[in-house]
């Protein structure tokens, strides 16, 4: 299948140092697969493995449905977007773009229609004879998007393009690195250590760990029932608890954290009498006002103005958990006013804790 | 303090610097050039161009053209032995092994180049080392020594480093992720090197030629020394007017001469050189 990425068995030491441990990937034909991890988990490594810039130590990348092992980077079908551009600063805009129609042999007058059309998808025409040095940042990032997508590779990698700009130019290149990808149909691999970015960009996200995948799903399956408490804290669920349980009948499991509140959780199956668990939280899925579910009584110790939204330190015995609430209710509470913390046993996240290898 | 001021303190030293090491001894040497020998090898300061209407006779014209080639050549080969060795150094080598091998570059310097064209001597001539070893193979001794092979040999060894240096320095600097993006975007190895290490790389270039080619066009030791005096190249000519000849007038002249030739040579080369501080 054109477009296709199957990563199996692959394995990466740099010395000492482990980069990627046994993973395995398969990434579908113009699909947007996100690589989510924070700074050393391996995902530029793997980027850099599909590339052809460094060799696995063991395991098999197919691109395509063929084996890459052979082929070096010069002569694989895949494309990169660098994390700071590389841009080729001896060259114009588009002598940046023409590089790779130059290697392929492509004939002079068909390069410069091609060239230009490709400055036009990024919205840059009129760049053509710029100097590298005279763009911005948004703009050399089109221009190494351009260089990339105008040999139609089979795979576009990614590699963090946007950790360089500012957060408005952030939020909007976002957007059209989506809508490119859409038009194009292209198999996108983009690599981040930001999870908004990956929740917004892609068909699917893979979170590494120490070298490890330790999921992969799309946006919501991961932000909705995150299944482990690293990709659980890596996806925002602030409050994560050590517990042991206490009981499990009728499709609830009652445990007892590690600071003495005791709750309901739904059963996934998971719990078992007396063992002890790692739950997490989310801190919107928490009220202080509202009916049923858990009830806890604690004490407001902290509060954290956000704007559209306060957080919450409450105090629940030997326990603190962090609660998110709207800016209307918020105003009426203050620093150590009794409340209630609620919320529903479905709201209660069983989260399993990888023994590190 | 204004400014200024400050800019001009601070110049200052490097101004007098300039003025008593370069300016001065030139015009001392433009006024001799002028003059006339005296019997005793003085000067007799005059207003005279008969040295330089010397200086510009075939056969003068042709010891300095000589020299062109020698320095010409001796950039070139001294670009085409370093640049591998460079780029090896800078992107290559074990980064923790990279001060030490930069420390072997400079390392001949710690011995003076008089002593060491003696040892290329030890080393060339007929019962040398060489020769030695190459009979130990039955080779008769080859005529090593004494010819134009062994001055080229003698210069490229000595400029090598001065090539190697500013080479190091801007390939050492080279961002990796152009390289690794031109062989994404599908460049062979060789077209890599063509269209975007040597360009880049165009200011060290540049520095190490020019570093080279100058004091070449000067030299006089190695071809004294490994060519035994017996091709004369303007160095040895100019050193031999002030030495032996006692004509300093005409020596002068001559000095005056490869100057101006360096000059205009810097002149003409002025725009790649102006990059060269560019970048």
């Amino acid at each position: 299948m054109r477009g296709a990425v199957s990563v199996q068995g692959v394995r990466k030491a740099f010395g000492e140092m482990v980069a990627l441990r046994d993973v395995s990937l398969e990434v579908e034909a113009g699909e947007f697969l996100t690589l989510l991890g924070p700074s050393g988990c391996g995902k530029t490594t793997l980027l850099r493995l599909i590339a052809g810039f460094e060799e696995p130590d063991a395991g098999t990348i197919l691109i395509s449905g063929r084996d890459v092992a052979p082929l070096p980077a010069y002569k694989r079908p895949v494309n990169t977007v660098f994390q700071h551009y590389a841009l080729f600063p001896h060259r114009t805009v588009a002598g940046n773009v023409a590089f790779g129609l130059e290697c392929l042999g492509v004939a002079r007058a068909e390069i410069g229609p091609r060239v230009e059309k490709a400055l036009e998808m990024v919205r840059m025409p009129g760049y053509a004879d710029r100097r590298i040095d005279q763009l911005s940042g948004g703009q050399k990032q089109r221009v190494a998007l351009a260089r990339a997508v105008v040999l139609q590779p089979e795979v576009l990698l990614l590699d963090e393009p946007m950790s360089a700009l500012d957060l408005k130019l952030r939020k909007e290149m976002q957007v059209e690195v989506k809508n490119l990808q859409e038009r194009l149909k292209t198999t996108f691999i983009f690599v981040t250590h930001d999870q908004d970015e990956a929740l917004t960009m892609s068909d699917r996200i893979a979170v590494l760990n120490r070298g490890s995948i330790e999921q992969v799903g799309a946006p919501e399956a991961l932000y909705e029932r995150p299944r482990t408490r690293f990709v659980a804290d890596f996806l925002a669920v602030r409050n994560i608890l050590e517990a042991t349980v206490e009981s499990v009948a009728g499709g609830e499991a009652r445990v007892r954290t590690r600071g003495g509140a005791a709750f309901v959780a739904a059963d996934d199956g998971g719990y078992a009498a007396g063992a002890p668990v790692v739950v997490g939280i989310r801190p919107e899925r928490i009220t202080l006002d509202g009916e049923g579910g858990n009830a806890i009584p604690g004490t407001l110790d902290d509060e954290i103005y956000l704007g559209d939204r306060t957080d919450w330190r409450v105090r629940l015995g030997g326990e603190t958990v962090t609660v998110a609430e709207g800016a209307a209710t918020a105003s009426r509470r203050k620093r150590g006013d009794t409340v209630t913390v609620r919320f529903p046993p479905e709201a209660v996240l069983r989260l399993e804790e990888p023994q590190a290898p | 303090m204004s400014r200024g001021r400050a800019a001009f303190l601070l110049l200052l030293p490097c101004a007098i610097a300039l003025v008593v090491l370069f300016v001065l001894p030139q015009a001392l040497m433009f006024a001799a050039s002028l003059g006339r020998r005296s019997a005793y090898g003085g000067v007799i300061h005059g207003f005279d161009l008969a040295n330089y209407v010397r200086a510009v006779q075939p056969i003068y014209l042709t010891i300095l053209l000589r020299s062109f080639g020698l320095a010409l050549a001796t950039t070139v080969l001294c670009l085409l032995a370093a640049y591998p060795v460079a780029y090896w150094l800078g992107l290559l080598a074990p980064a923790r092994w990279r001060n030490l091998l930069l420390v072997l570059v400079i390392l001949p310097f710690w011995t003076s180049f008089l002593v060491r064209m003696y040892a290329w001597v030890f080393m060339l001539r007929t019962e040398g080392l060489l020769n030695l070893l190459l009979g130990r193979f039955g080779v008769a001794p080859l005529p090593l020594l004494y010819n134009d092979f062994a001055v080229l040999l003698g210069q490229v060894y000595g400029e090598l480093p001065f090539m190697i240096l500013p080479l190091y320095a801007s390939i050492e600097k080279l961002d990796h992720s152009l390289l690794e993006a031109a062989a994404d975007l599908g460049a062979v190895p060789f077209r890599t090197l063509l269209r975007v290490t040597l360009p880049l790389t165009q200011p060290g270039i540049v520095a190490g030629c020019v570093l080279v080619f100058i004091p070449s066009l000067g030299a006089y030791l190695a071809p004294d020394l490994l060519g035994g005096a017996r091709t004369v190249y303007v160095g040895n000519l100019i050193q031999s007017q002030f030495a032996v000849a006692r004509d300093m007038p005409f020596g002068s002249a001559m000095s005056f001469l490869l100057s101006l030739l360096v000059v205009a040579l810097l002149f003409a080369f002025r725009r790649p050189l102006r990059a060269s501080r560019e970048l």
